[in-house]
């Protein structure tokens, strides 16, 4: 195959809106979905006159999030003016940092599903304020603004170009975010554009120095849509370079409908941002003392969480990361173990069960009315043979529709496993009479009989019986016959 | 002759009103006033008419400017007051809030009397550049005030306003305080709230009365000085009394002259004028020696780097989006070509190619940068002359008002023209313009006195224990 | 240093005729040739300076305060759609 002639180099620039109450420079509110322009100051406006003020939640925020990827946090920082006219930008120019970050040389270690790890560096995460939103459709004669998003303040964390397959940057996408989430300072959202990525790639022959012409990709949608974009463009990249033809540096959109990239046609002149510092801030210096108690409240991280649960709870690497990948699911299990359930019956109950069952009603974890304490109870009720795992499958969707305790449930369903001895054996005689068949066919050495009879004791038990005790009976009865 | 009611100083209007007739009295007075003078001198863009009555709801208690009425320049915001910076792109910007000076003002007693014409988007030191028309000086009406507070020192010159506020990038408030002979302070850079000051140069502008007198300012800088969480950069510095050291004599007084400063171009009467004020500063007690300030001649370079790049991004914003004027046009970036073509006045578009040029991609070390270096050692030249002494003395302006026309076409010789006021504002010292004493053709002289930073307590001493012994300003233009 | 004029001018969104083009290009030479005096300094260790005052860390407390200024700003703006701004589209081509 053609493309084994060459690898490819992807970059990953990730913008996340961070989850404060007002926005970046002034104190308009950053709540999602109000009418249009009202979320909005003087400031979000770039009125004439007006002048902006470091919001210091959104410094701290940043700095949790870098310190969570592993940055370097700045000692010193500031802002810049990044100019560019177009009519999501109020003031013709973005509060921005250049030279100066808030954060540098970070590392995030991925494994993708195939098990392929790497580390992906981060050459920095910087503070800089968001743009308002164009409506270019709703309308024939011209485009609509909206300046509630303005000013909103956002984190751009900008990747090394270490990732060499789709499959990293998905793996990266998925832990970043979790990470973030873990913080709980974004959401991360991209429906919502809380999230959001663009990516550069180019290939190049396999030993060659020098980076190839680089496209970027825009209008990513979902971690998915990275993923398949940058599987187009390596697929269009080599065509291109195997018809000898060149490829043309430029920023391409996705087009998630017909699902390739297409060329975004712009008159626009060569981008000359004509950066230069921010008159209107003055700089920040972020003290060591400060970083040690912004890291003091950092959660666990999903990384961490990982491999503690691995040692901890002698979960599989995969295991694991499903588990923590969500916050809220690696808390839920962590009250579950901690409450007296195994930890590995926990995990596969937890991820399949319980979730399957959300999932196919479309409700999340954070309000099933199973708590973590009550799905370790029926965990501990198998253990203890008051219930077997047949009965357990169908009393669980009865708590996540009740939030009833599973003892309950047992209780009035009469559902308790049946242990008696003495009833059992009575059920055997009964069962073994009226299935002489089965009965040759055991003496004749079928294995399967015995497993007929069993099946025939748990029906007449309603499933109550204990499986183990039924199976020992029999065999006891049988071979005394 | 009695004194009209419009020829009050801001202390005697405050003693003045007593009650709102007063207020109204006074009010009447300079609308008056305006409507005969303003045809002449052209300061306002537009002001209260005599049927305007003064909003007296507020009570007088403890508000120390209570009826006093302020014109303002015009890119100073004024909530529902048109506020264009003299320019066709701003034309029907009604800001919907106040400047934190206006706001300031306000809660101090005082109301807004009037808008005062300026250089577009001030830029300028004539008054020539306003897109509506240039304000004339009240001394010869064939001249100009100077600029761009030009409308703010003419309108106190000619006794159409009782104090004026302006603002100064690189001598915009002292210039033309010296052309018009009156008083004009540049504070300290972060003195005075930016808020609502539509920005020219952001690290550089400052928003500073333009007065009768020196007490007069003093006043008005009580009110408007100190930090404001609005402006990152205002400085949450202590802010004196400024009244209670006038008094106080200049013995002692440590006063430099930069030798720099007394070079060719320098008009022999206005430096003849400037060593009289000094030998006089001598007589009463103060220290005079010469010092050097040796990057001087580098100001003006500097300035028009710095100034216009910060301008181009300043003005970027006025693309015909959300305010002002808009070209109308189907294609968007026509909008915008057209809007700011037609928007934008020649000197407007002049600095505005000047500034994105110098920060543009491969030439921002060799200008931007540079400049920024060479601020340091401008800034550093008074550190070190403020090791030694407590005030520099120099001309305001190397000459007294020129005429209308004589520089408009020479665009570098108007600049060079700001060689004494363009240092303080690139090294954010406060200064200040008093009158000295008149030319021979009857035209305003001023003196500037450049301070310590945060020390504008002690040029309002100087300057108040030279206006009491020399009452320059007895004199009026007669208009 | 000479600037080229289509340039800046493309960059600065300002439309020049012929006339001015000329005549801003002479201006702005001049005044840069001027400015070359800066070359004469050795400042290769000098700190550019962007802030005349050491100030630092300033900042505002994440408190929403809800303003009304659109609505003026609505009422005065030079085309809107509702609540919005109204803009010409990009012409691809033109």
């Amino acid at each position: 195959m053609a493309s084994d002639k060459y690898e490819t180099v992807i970059g990953l620039e990730v913008h996340v809106q961070l989850q404060t109450e007002s926005k970046l420079f002034c104190s308009s509110s950053t709540q999602f979905g109000a009418e249009p322009n009202t979320q909005t100051t003087e400031v979000s406006f770039g009125l004439p006159g007006s002048l902006p003020v470091l919001n210091e939640k959104a410094l701290e925020y940043g700095i949790q999030i870098a310190l969570g990827i592993n940055c370097k946090i700045a000692e010193r920082l500031k802002f810049d003016r990044k100019h560019y006219f177009y009519p999501d930008l109020p003031k013709a120019y973005q509060i921005s940092q250049f030279d100066m970050p808030l954060s540098y040389e970070g590392y995030l270690d991925v494994t993708t599903k195939d098990n392929d790890s790497i580390r992906v560096r981060i050459n920095r995460a910087h503070l800089e304020e968001d743009a308002g939103k164009l409506d270019h459709e709703s309308h024939s004669d011209g485009s609509l603004v909206d300046y509630n998003r303005a000013g909103i303040p956002l984190l751009e964390i900008v990747t090394e170009p270490d990732l060499k397959t789709p499959e990293q940057a998905y793996a990266y996408l998925t832990l970043l975010k979790s990470t973030i989430k873990y913080i709980g300072v974004s959401d991360c959202s991209m429906e919502q554009g809380s999230l959001r990525c663009d990516a550069n790639i180019s290939i190049r022959p396999k030993g060659q120095k020098e980076l190839g012409t680089k496209t970027e990709i825009k209008n990513l949608n979902s971690f998915k849509a990275v993923a398949r974009s940058l599987q187009y463009e390596i697929d269009r990249q080599t065509q291109v370079v195997e018809s000898g033809d060149r490829v043309v540096q430029e920023t391409r959109l996705w087009n998630d409908a017909k699902q390739k990239t297409v060329t975004m046609r712009s008159k626009e002149e060569a981008h000359d941002y004509r950066f230069f510092p921010e008159p209107d801030l003055v700089p920040f210096t972020i003290s060591r003392e400060k970083v040690e108690e912004l890291k003091k409240l950092l959660p666990e991280l999903p990384q961490a969480r990982e491999h503690r649960f691995v040692k901890e709870f002698q979960l599989s690497e995969y295991d694991a990361q499903v588990l923590v990948s969500d916050k809220k699911t690696a808390d839920y299990y962590e009250v579950c173990v901690n409450s007296g359930a195994d930890p590995k019956k926990a995990s596969n109950w937890l991820t399949t069960e319980l979730l399957g069952i959300l999932n196919a009603r479309k409700e999340s974890l954070e309000n099933c009315k199973v708590t973590p304490e009550s799905l370790s109870l029926l965990l501990q009720m198998m253990d203890k043979q008051v219930i077997n795992g047949k009965i357990a499958k169908e009393i669980l969707p009865e708590m996540v529709e009740t939030g009833n305790s599973p003892e309950d449930i047992v209780k009035d369903r009469g559902m308790e496993q049946v242990s008696d001895t003495g009833l059992l054996e009575e059920l055997a005689k009964n069962i073994i009479n009226a299935n002489p068949k089965s009965v040759e066919d055991f003496k004749l050495g079928k294995k399967n009989a015995i497993s007929f009879l069993v099946g025939q004791m748990m029906k007449e038990t309603k499933g109550k019986a204990n499986p183990a005790i039924v199976n020992q009976l029999l065999q006891k009865t049988l071979s005394e016959m | 002759m009695a004194k009209e009611l419009y020829e009050m100083t801001v202390v005697e209007a405050v003693n003045h009103n007593k009650d709102e007739k007063n207020v109204n009295e006074l009010l009447s007075s300079l609308s008056k006033r305006a409507e005969k003078v303003n045809p002449k001198v052209k300061a306002y863009l537009n002001w209260k008419t005599e049927a305007s009555e003064f909003d007296g709801k507020t009570s007088k208690d403890g508000k120390s400017l209570w009826g006093v009425p302020i014109s303002i320049k015009d890119n100073i915001c004024t909530h529902g007051w048109e506020t264009s910076c003299s320019s066709k792109i701003l034309k029907g910007y009604i800001p919907p809030y106040d400047a934190t000076v206006v706001n300031k003002l306000k809660n101090e007693g005082a109301f807004i009397f009037a808008k005062c014409n300026m250089d577009e988007f001030a830029f300028g030191s004539s008054c020539e550049s306003s897109a509506d028309f240039p304000t004339l000086n009240p001394w010869d009406l064939e001249r100009v005030p100077g600029g761009s507070s030009g409308g703010s020192a003419s309108s106190v010159a000619s006794d159409e306003a009782i104090v004026a506020l302006g603002s100064d990038t690189g001598g915009s408030i002292r210039q033309p305080a010296s052309f018009c002979g009156v008083v004009g302070l540049k504070p300290t850079y972060g003195r005075v709230s930016r808020y609502g000051l539509i920005a020219f140069g952001s690290s550089l502008d400052q928003i500073g009365p333009l007065t009768k007198n020196v007490e007069d300012n003093a006043r008005i800088m009580n009110v408007i000085a100190g930090y404001d969480p609005k402006d990152s950069t205002s400085a949450n510095v202590e802010v004196p009394d400024y009244t209670q050291t006038l008094t106080k004599n200049v013995e002692g007084l440590r006063i430099g002259i930069p030798k720099e400063y007394f070079i060719d171009g320098l008009d022999p009467e206005v430096e003849a004028a400037v060593r009289e004020a000094t030998a006089m500063y001598e007589k009463l007690g103060a220290k005079v020696k010469e010092i050097s300030l040796p990057h001087t001649k580098y100001a003006v370079s500097v300035y028009y780097i710095v100034a216009t790049a910060e301008a181009s991004s300043n003005l970027a914003r006025f693309d015909g989006v959300q305010y002002g004027y808009r070209h109308p046009s189907k294609d968007l970036v026509e909008m915008y070509m057209n809007t700011r073509s037609q928007g934008f006045g020649e000197e407007v578009k002049r600095r505005v190619l000047l500034g994105t040029f110098v920060l543009s991609a491969g030439y921002y070390d060799a200008y931007y940068l540079k400049a920024q270096k060479v601020r340091t050692l401008i800034k550093k030249d008074f550190d070190e002359a403020f090791k030694e002494v407590d005030v520099i003395i120099s001309p305001t302006a190397p000459t007294t008002a020129f005429k209308l026309n004589e520089k408009k076409e020479d665009p570098l010789s108007m600049y060079l023209s700001d060689i004494y006021t363009i240092p303080s504002n690139l090294a954010g010292v406060p200064s200040i313009s008093i009158p000295c004493g008149y030319d021979s053709k009857g035209l305003p002289i001023g003196l500037q006195l450049i301070g310590n930073y945060f020390d504008e307590a002690t040029l309002f001493r100087a300057g108040y224990n030279y206006e009491q012994t020399m009452h320059w300003n007895d004199k009026k233009p007669s208009i | 240093m000479e600037m080229d004029i289509n340039k800046v001018a493309l960059l600065s969104r300002i439309k020049l005729d012929e006339e001015e083009k000329v005549k801003l290009q002479n201006d702005l030479n001049q005044i840069l040739s001027y400015v070359e005096q800066l070359n004469e300094l050795d400042i290769a260790d000098v700190e550019p300076t962007s802030h005349v005052l050491n100030l630092e860390n300033v900042y505002r407390e994440d408190k929403v305060i809800q303003s009304e200024a659109y609505k003026e700003v609505l009422k005065h703006a030079p085309d809107i759609h509702g609540s919005y701004f109204k803009v010409p589209k990009v012409i691809e081509g033109s």
